[in-house]
Parts: C-alpha cells; sequence; structure tokens
C-alpha cells in the first residue's frame, strides 16, 4: 500500500493562518504562503484571516478537490486543540485524516517572538518547511474497530462506586463491584450526618446500599480486591480474590471505574494528636456524634488546615470548611443528643448549669446592641441574654480562611456565625499551638485583629485533617497502568477536558480517589464516570487512533526488548517467537521502537524518516 | 573551540552565525508547556524548532547523532517530569537512553553539552521559555557544531 502511494505525484497544499493579528501581527504571513509555494511537492498554498472559520475550512475543502490535492499542511495554532478540525475538514473533502499535518506557527513561534518579526517569519519559513517535509512522507492509515465485552468492572463500594455501579446496571450492562471492606459503603458509614442536610448519613445511604444489593445486573463481591488486570479497551481479563481465600474469580469486561476513596489524614503529635485526650479528627468526632458517646465539653475549637495547604499536604482538602461549620451548628443546635445522655436516660437532659458571668448593665447592653436591626422577638432575645454565650457551648473555628464555596453552603457559614460560633484566623506562620497547662487542655493562638497572643481553655480539640489518598492506591495504578499524581490521587486524563477518564483508555475514575470531594461531587463525577465508562459498551467497538507500533517481522530478531519497554503489555511473542503488537492496547508512544536494536518497529505516523526529515528540514534550506 | 574571528563565514560560523537547536518535545507534557508559554508570551530566541513526538521515550539516540550530523549545534529533548508520564514510564526511558548518549557525544569530542534532556510539564511556560533561553546561549558559548566545518577547524 505504502509503496502505491509513493508513486503517487505528491501534490500537497499549505494554508498559512494569520488568526487575526495573532500571527499576522507579528509574522509576515503572505510572505510565508509565498514561500511555501517554492517548495518541492506544494502545488498550492494560501494564506487565510481565520482558518479554523467557516470560510477558511471551505477554502481547505475547495483547493483539495480544485487542486487535487493529496496532502494537507495547516500553518496555524496548536494541534493539541484544532488538529481534530482540521481532520474532520480533509476527510470530508475525502483525503485521509493521516495525510495532514499540523504546523504551529502561533504558540510557538509568532507568540514568543513578538518583538522580532524578521526572525518569527524567518522561523515561521522554517517551521513550514518541516510540516511539508513530513506530510510528504505520511500515508493513509485505517483506525481499527475492536470489539467490545459489554460489561464493567467498578473498584470501590462506597458512594461513588456504588452510584456508577448502579448508574451502570439501569442502562443494561452486567456489573461488578468489588469492595475491600465487609459492606458496602465506604466513608460515608462513619459519618453522623450530611452537610446541609440533618439527616442521619447511613439512613441516606442506605436505599442506594439496597438498589446496588438487590439489582439483577450487579454482582458484589465484599471483602475482596482485584488481583489481576490485563487488556485494554473493551477486552479487560480481570481477577478478583476474596480476602480470606485464595481463589479466583476471573471476568472480562470493557470498561473499570476506579472509586476506590480516600482515608482521612492523621498524624503523631499533630496538634496533640493522640497526645493530649480530647484531641480528635473530623472524622473521629463524627463518629462520636453518630455514636453518641461524646464526652460533655462547653469548649469546643475546631483547627482548620490541620495538615494540609503546605503544613504536610500541599493542596486544600477542599470538603473541611464544610463540614465544621456543619458541625460547630450542630453542636450549638443540637448538643443535647449528640451527647447521647437523653437516649440513655430516655429524657431531656438538665441544662448545664453555670454561673452568670457578665455584670447586669452588660448583659443590657448586649441586649440593646443584639436586638437592634435583627427584627427579632424580644423575649428570644432576652432569653438568649439571660443565658449568655458564657453559658452555652462554644465553639470556635480557627481558620486560614473559610471555603464554604457554592450558594447553600454560604447561607450555612452565614447561619454559624449568626449562631455565634466565633471564627479566629491564624496565618500559616503563627499556627494555633495546642498546650497542657497542668490537666487543663489550652489552645494558644495569636488573635490576628487585636494582635496579640490569648490562650483559651478547651475542652475538646476537633483538627479539620485533609483526605488524602488510600495507601493501596499505588497498587491498584500499578495494577492497571494508570498514574497518580504527586499528592498519590489518581491523575485523569485532563484536569479541564477530561475529568473522570484516566489515559489509558477504557478506564475511568470518580469520587474521593481523584482528590477531595463531597458526596454531590462525588455523585457526580460517579455518573459522569459511568456514562463515560458505557460509551465504548454502548457501541459495542472501539476505534483505535492509527499511532501505534508495526513490528516488522522479517526483521525482528524476537529479543524481547520491546516486551520488556512496552508499559501496557501491548507486545506479546506469536508461535514463531517474534514480536506482535496488539492493536487496541497499544497507545503509541514509541518506547518499542527506540528500543529495538534490529530497528525491525516503526510508529505509524511517527517514523524515523518522518522525525529525520523534519529534523533536515529544520538544519537546511534544501529538502 | 574556535574564537569569533576564526570563524567561517555563511551558516557556520562566522557573525551571522546564529545556533540552529532542535527540540524534540513530548506531545502531553512538554509541547503542551510550550503552547503555554506561546499563551503566556514568555519570549526565547527564535533559535529552537520543536520537533513533535509522542513521548520522550520515543527519541532515539541515533535522532541526537542524526541531527548532530545533519548540522544542528544543539539537541534539546524535554518529557514529562518522573512519575508524570503520560505513558507510565517513557521518560524514564529517555532519562537512561539520553545518559547514555550524551557519554557517547563526550566520547566523540562534540561535547556533552551539545544535548540536554529536561522535564517540564504542561503547567511549565516559563520554565520552557527559560530552558530554550538558556540553551540557546550554552550553545552560543559553546559555538558552531564542530562538524559541520570539521573539515577546515582540525586543519
Amino acid at each position: 500500500m505504502e509503496n502505491d502511494k509513493s508513486n503517487e505525484e505528491l501534490r500537497v497544499g499549505v494554508f498559512v493562518c494569520h488568526c487575526g493579528t495573532n500571527i499576522g501581527g507579528f509574522v509576515d504571513v503572505p510572505s510565508v504562503a509565498e514561500y511555501a509555494k517554492t517548495l518541492p511537492g506544494v502545488v498550492f498554498a494560501m494564506d487565510n484571516l481565520y482558518t479554523c472559520a467557516e470560510d477558511g475550512l471551505a477554502a481547505i475543502k475547495n483547493a483539495i478537490k480544485e487542486h487535487k490535492l493529496n496532502r494537507v499542511v495547516v500553518a496555524s495554532c496548536t494541534p493539541r486543540t484544532h488538529a481534530p478540525l482540521f481532520q474532520a475538514t480533509v476527510e470530508e473533502a475525502g483525503l485521509n485524516k493521516y495525510l495532514f499535518t499540523f504546523v504551529n506557527i502561533r504558540e510557538h513561534c509568532s507568540w514568543v517572538h513578538m518583538k522580532e518579526k524578521e526572525k518569527a517569519t524567518e522561523k515561521a519559513r522554517d517551521l513550514v518547511r518541516m510540516g511539508v517535509a513530513r506530510v510528504k512522507l505520511l500515508s493513509p492509515q485505517e483506525e481499527p474497530r475492536i470489539p467490545v465485552e459489554k460489561s464493567a468492572l467498578v473498584i470501590g463500594g462506597g458512594v461513588a462506586g456504588m452510584t456508577a455501579a448502579h448508574s451502570l446496571a439501569k442502562m443494561g450492562f452486567p456489573v461488578h463491584l468489588v469492595e475491600k471492606e465487609k459492606e458496602l459503603g465506604g466513608f460515608v458509614r462513619n459519618l453522623n450526618n450530611l452537610y446541609v442536610t440533618t439527616k442521619d448519613a447511613t439512613e441516606t445511604i442506605m436505599p442506594l446500599i439496597e438498589k446496588v444489593k438487590s439489582h439483577p445486573n450487579i454482582k458484589v463481591y465484599l471483602n475482596s480486591k482485584v488481583s489481576n488486570v490485563h487488556g485494554f479497551i473493551g477486552n479487560f481479563d480481570v481477577k478478583i480474590k476474596p480476602n480470606d481465600k485464595d481463589e479466583e474469580v476471573e471476568h472480562k469486561v470493557g470498561s473499570i471505574i476506579v472509586a476506590t476513596g480516600a482515608i482521612e489524614y492523621t498524624k503523631e503529635a499533630l496538634y496533640g494528636y493522640n497526645v493530649y485526650k480530647n484531641v480528635v479528627t473530623l472524622t473521629e468526632f463524627e463518629i462520636m456524634c453518630k455514636n453518641k458517646t461524646l464526652p460533655k465539653v462547653k469548649n469546643v475549637a475546631f483547627i482548620q488546615c490541620a495538615g494540609s495547604r503546605g503544613q504536610d499536604v500541599s493542596y486544600c482538602s477542599r470538603i473541611c470548611c464544610n463540614v465544621a461549620i456543619k458541625n460547630a451548628i450542630n453542636i450549638v443546635d443540637n448538643y443535647d443528643n449528640l451527647l447521647g445522655i437523653a437516649e440513655q436516660t430516655g429524657k431531656a437532659v438538665e441544662e448545664v448549669p453555670v454561673e452568670p458571668k457578665a455584670p447586669t448593665e452588660v448583659l443590657e447592653r448586649r441586649r440593646r446592641r443584639s436586638s437592634r436591626g435583627r427584627g427579632r422577638e424580644d423575649e428570644e432575645v432576652a432569653e438568649e441574654v439571660k443565658r449568655g454565650p458564657g453559658e452555652r457551648i462554644e465553639v470556635t473555628i480557627f481558620n486560614r480562611d473559610i471555603m464554604s464555596y457554592g450558594i447553600a453552603h454560604e447561607l450555612y457559614f452565614n447561619k454559624a456565625r449568626e449562631k455565634r460560633v466565633r471564627f479566629v484566623r491564624y496565618k500559616p506562620d503563627r499556627r494555633p499551638e495546642v498546650i497542657m497547662d497542668g490537666d487543663k487542655l489550652m489552645i494558644k493562638y495569636f488573635h490576628e485583629t487585636l494582635a496579640v497572643e490569648r490562650e483559651m481553655p478547651v475542652d475538646l480539640v476537633i483538627l479539620s485533617t485533609p483526605l488524602i489518598a488510600q495507601p493501596d492506591a499505588e497498587d491498584i495504578s500499578r495494577l492497571l497502568k494508570v498514574p497518580c499524581g504527586q499528592d498519590g490521587f489518581f491523575l485523569e486524563a485532563h484536569v479541564k477536558l477530561r475529568p473522570v477518564d484516566f489515559a489509558t483508555d477504557g478506564v475511568f475514575v470518580c469520587g474521593t480517589a481523584r482528590g477531595p470531594a463531597d458526596i454531590t461531587e462525588s455523585i457526580e463525577q460517579a455518573e459522569a464516570a459511568a456514562s463515560r465508562a458505557a460509551t465504548p459498551l454502548a457501541a459495542g467497538y472501539v476505534q483505535a487512533e492509527a499511532i501505534m507500533a508495526h513490528v516488522d517481522q522479517e526483521i525482528c530478531s524476537g529479543c524481547g526488548t520491546c516486551i520488556d519497554v512496552c508499559p501496557y503489555g501491548a507486545i506479546t511473542k506469536n508461535e514463531e517467537g517474534l514480536a506482535e503488537v496488539v492493536a487496541a492496547a497499544c497507545k503509541g508512544c514509541g518506547c518499542c521502537g527506540a528500543s529495538c536494536p534490529e530497528n525491525a518497529i516503526s510508529m505509524t505516523n511517527y517514523t524515523d524518516e518522518q522525525l529525520m526529515a523534519e529534523a533536515l528540514a529544520a538544519l537546511k534550506e534544501a529538502i | 573551540m574556535s574564537s569569533e574571528g576564526e570563524k567561517k563565514p555563511g551558516s557556520t560560523g562566522g557573525e551571522g552565525w546564529e545556533p540552529n537547536i532542535v527540540a524534540f518535545c513530548c506531545n502531553w507534557c512538554s509541547y503542551a508547556g510550550a503552547d503555554l508559554a506561546g499563551v503566556s508570551r514568555f519570549q526565547y530566541p527564535p533559535n529552537i524548532k520543536v520537533i513533535r513526538v509522542m513521548c520522550s521515550g520515543r527519541v532515539e539516540p541515533q535522532f541526537v547523532l542524526r541531527a548532530l550530523e545533519l548540522g544542528a549545534d544543539g539537541v534539546l529533548i524535554t518529557g514529562c517530569h518522573i512519575g508524570d508520564c503520560h505513558y507510565l514510564s517513557g521518560n524514564e526511558k529517555a532519562e537512561v537512553r539520553m545518559k547514555m548518549t550524551a557519554d557517547l557525544l563526550e566520547m566523540l569530542g562534540i561535547g556533552r553539552d551539545r544535548m540536554r534532556l529536561e522535564w517540564i510539564s504542561a503547567s511549565e511556560g516559563e520554565k520552557f521559555a527559560e530552558t530554550m533561553r538558556e540553551f540557546t546561549e550554552r550553545i552560543r558559548e559553546l559555538g558552531p557544531n564542530p562538524l559541520t566545518n570539521g573539515g577546515e577547524d582540525s586543519g
């Protein structure tokens, strides 16, 4: 096929874009187009104000027909955003999309050499020459279609995993849901209530658990782990192993969703954690509330960003501000219930007797102030004044800044302030300290507004520590060949454009496995991941990009070096002991091509010849 | 290395001499880093021309040698940071391979400094521009590629 093509007369068309003044302002675009006409093989060249606009695209299609172009070069912006558009355009005009080359004269030229118009123009010419040299060596490619196994694997039985599994099951696809613990529910099982609502957390997710357990399309594997994964999109062979048994179950699935969640960060002696009694983390506090084992306390302090935002981990854990606010309101509103005493005695507890501290005139002043402009009922105010702040549970939230993002949450924050939850700011260079003064737990802090050191007795310190990656995330990363980022969370394919995809096709991620998220967000991501995972299952086939390795078996010596270097296990030995590429698994990185001692491996669309032709064109005028 | 005055006029050496550098950039991190440098309008010398490869692990030692043979004054290879490779571990392979290539260049008398391997992420536009500035400057110091006018120079 390639030989046939090389006999064909090459007819290259070059389209140079002004991009308004983005390129045109710093590069003499018409002269670049004129120069392109002088290059061997180029039969047509023109400049466009915007090649990506409708008339620019029409010009490409017309020129392909009129001048019988069989190769197209567009010199404009970056292929990372615009290649698909131009590829689709040449395809519409009947040209294989692999016969197109993109030359970047904006990001790599006009924008970075803005003060040197002449040199920028010269470089734009060089870049066009490189593109023309490359395009002439391209050959048409067919994108292979690969059949897909219409079922999915979901790893993790928390809210995200259950939501994703249920969503896929509803679409009619069999789902294998693997949970390493003995029951479904994940992190939420620890929680008391979920913020903005006051409903019990377990109660909230119970219907979801029931739906997952009873759905005929979902097979739940509790107390189990995924022990082995092989294959590629549409054709994964997975092994599931129960923790207490040796026998593994094998399944073939088309998509995989990772929803393994996160855990809470703790560190010995962080603000006295595990050193002093009554220093707990947010989740431990939730567990105490849930089990109604909260000790009798009067002064409660939250310390936000404990261990996060540069202290131990770099990132913001995102959910802790809202969780702390929720708990602060819970404490103020619902303290008796949280204590669990009411439940034990079967009656409401007596008020904690407290000496009135404020003198009468202060109480009076406070009454006047608090009733002004708030429109509250006198009795209500009077009641509050009588109790005074000293008689209530005092909640202080030490924070660097409160990030109660979202509409409902900001109102929640306001509500907490109305309920006299104190918000005290600290700076990272003067963090509050938890100390023990005799047998009294104290917080020493620097009051920013008053610019003084203060001390405050506390009965309970709650540390808002961040969510961190699961300790076994790396094992899963290795198993599925998907990356974890610097902080150990799973890394999506693109932070903006592909938030629930992995770069590895057919594998998706959702929930706190990819970073701190609350339940709403986890469910959103889970639904998104389920929908992304269903795409190949519903289509029944996948189309692989034709950038892949090709082994010339005439030359291959069967040394196996390529098998060792392939990060995807996409090369196997055939019966003759020679290397063979599994098209659907190959991602086209080219590591094998670069390491083959016999030069038997070529990379479609990135052959040695194509790359070297580009290099030659970069270095020499004549090509 | 020959001093300014001894350099031959024309494309190699002499007053009009400008370093000619090719950079093999991986598609996912450093090509995107180069894009970001552009979007951010970070200026750098126009001596470098980028050749896009899918992964730094695609770059063969022969590419570097051949580019130098063809007249490049410097060759730059850029990839994702270790641990961030789009293809999991391609950059680790590039690291091993390019270390070896640098040794080879030293052995051949071309000098290891004519080649550089740099990790540039998609978010490091400034680092891309800075690397381009630094490397161009370094090659300027080294002068023209000895292979391009080797015959005359060695005499």
